[in-house]
């Protein structure tokens, strides 16, 4: 957003600061393949003073509290910032917590999570000298970032015990809350043949009361349990803690906030961005990216006394890796499901959408790329627009 | 599709679930519990008034989310909703079940 706004409002009436307590900015969805030794950890991690536009002041601290009502920001060490505009894009987090047992004296031990860098890193030391066992791959609740990752992290850990020669060893199941790996019409229709194809099993409407770590099994409200030598697991997700100290957040942390406009509800001069809103899109860094676009346009008019444009349709794109080196893509928003077609030109691709190929695999690597050469740095994608196109795309409802 | 429920045509998807929330009201959410071998009590509502809220609010539903509600403790939601709680209170109240992005 800085790099957008930086471009956008004149130097001499605004002053753009950019808080940030972390130093490093990690490329989170490099952490699906850390575990699998396809990445390395400098692969995923970079100094985030690179990504400051000039211009910018940068703060590294932590803040302690936003104060809507004097519009104010308080850092840790209670010195005090003012704003006319604020952004919001804390994020979402683990709360391993959330769940007795979970984050006890197994964890990353032989319950692990992978949503973190320091998650996914131990769960790479693990599975390289791990015999095989049951491997039980877990969502503890929805709303999660990137939903179909852990369906993605059983898909890649078949091909990597297969690669290892010890996939008769490893006993995969997919633990899911919901009705299914799969939920929608035609993705279910489409793709549930990769799961028997890789033999990955399905427990489903599992809701997880706690983790049995001296018995290595997790069991649900209904009493039904699942055994595991192998836990990987995605803790339930939140938004900062820094949203319930200011009260501005749901009961997870999520700020309230306009699906459209990204206005938040309560306050009009603080605007929310990415995972940190409770907007029903999907908390994927593609969303993100195409809400900056039209969050740039709303401030804007913000700024001028307009009435603010209701645009985002919560489009997200995302490569979906299947193992073996080939991806899906998706491509989706509020009203339409994933559905086939071709992307990003209609009738020629070269991308397909919701159907396996290398040439997804190979979108997928190449994203790396594009994130930190021009997600961050706020570069439109060629082609690509903030809001979904219907063309080319083999739509049979509309939810 | 279509389907006739409580003598009234809805639109319903292929699980069953109504498509269009307009079209429920109580005659409707009494017909779809009947299906489940359920008989609605005062607390069942209390439950179903709680996920339309949810539903208008457009939030997610998650059994954690009832959970800290206090409306309803989890044992009890699945003694009243039994094979799936989420999955059969949200078909009763006429709203679609939990659902990831694809």
């Amino acid at each position: 957003m800085a790099n957008h706004m930086i471009k956008k409002l004149p130097k001499k009436e605004w002053k753009i600061t950019i808080v940030d307590q972390y130093k490093t900015h990690y490329y989170q969805p490099g952490f699906l393949f850390l575990p699998f030794d396809i990445y390395t950890t400098k692969q995923v991690k970079k100094n985030g003073k690179k990504f400051i536009p000039k211009g910018a002041e940068y703060i590294q601290k932590k803040i302690e509290l936003i104060q809507p009502e004097t519009n104010t920001v308080i850092l840790e060490d209670k010195d005090k910032l003012e704003y006319d505009i604020l952004i919001v894009a804390t994020g979402s987090k683990t709360a391993p917590d959330e769940i007795e047992g979970m984050n006890g004296p197994m964890w990353y031990k032989n319950i692990f999570d992978f949503y973190t860098y320091e998650g996914a890193k131990a769960l790479r030391d693990k599975l390289r000298e791990w015999e095989g066992g049951k491997l039980v791959v877990h969502i503890t609740e929805m709303p999660i970032k990137c939903p179909v990752a852990p369906l993605e992290f059983a898909f890649l850990a078949d091909s990597y015990f297969k690669h290892k020669g010890m996939r008769d060893k490893v006993d995969i199941t997919f633990v899911t809350p919901l009705g299914g790996a799969f939920t929608k019409p035609t993705a279910t229709k489409t793709l549930h043949y990769l799961l028997e194809e890789k033999n990955i099993k399905e427990v489903t409407d599992f809701n997880i009361e706690r983790v049995d770590y001296e018995n290595n099994k997790i069991i649900d409200y209904a009493d039904k349990e699942v055994e595991y030598d192998l836990l990987v697991t995605v803790p339930t997700n939140m938004g900062d803690a820094l949203i319930e100290r200011s009260g501005m957040g749901d009961d997870l942390n999520f700020i309230p906030t306009n699906k459209g406009s990204l206005q938040t509800l309560d306050h009009e001069n603080i605007f929310a961005i990415g995972d940190a809103t409770n907007i029903p899109a999907s908390k994927a860094g593609s969303v993100a990216h195409f809400e900056a676009e039209i969050l740039t346009d709303n401030i804007l008019r913000f700024i001028k006394g307009e009435e603010l444009k209701e645009e985002f349709d919560g489009h997200a794109n995302c490569f979906i890796e299947t193992g073996n080196g080939k991806a899906l893509l998706i491509d989706f928003n509020y009203t339409h499901e994933p559905v086939e077609g071709t992307f990003p030109f209609p009738g020629v691709g070269p991308l397909r959408l919701l159907k396996e190929s290398r040439a997804n695999h190979m979108g997928k690597m190449a994203f790396r790329w594009v994130y930190w050469n021009m997600l961050i740095k706020g570069v439109h994608i060629p082609f690509v627009s903030a809001t979904m196109s219907e063309k080319g795309k083999k739509f049979q409802e509309v939810n | 599709m279509k389907k006739l429920i409580a003598q009234r045509e809805i639109d319903v998807n292929e699980e069953g679930y109504l498509l269009d929330f307009n079209q429920w009201d109580k005659e409707i959410g009494k017909s779809l519990a009947d299906e489940n071998s359920i008989s609605l009590t005062d607390r069942h509502w209390e439950v179903i008034d709680f996920l339309h809220e949810k539903y208008r609010k457009e939030e997610p539903l998650s059994i954690r989310g009832i959970k800290k509600s206090g409306v309803i403790d989890i044992k009890e939601f699945y003694s009243l909703f039994p094979g799936g709680p989420l999955k059969v209170s949200t078909l009763i109240a006429g709203i679609p079940k939990p659902k990831s992005c694809i």
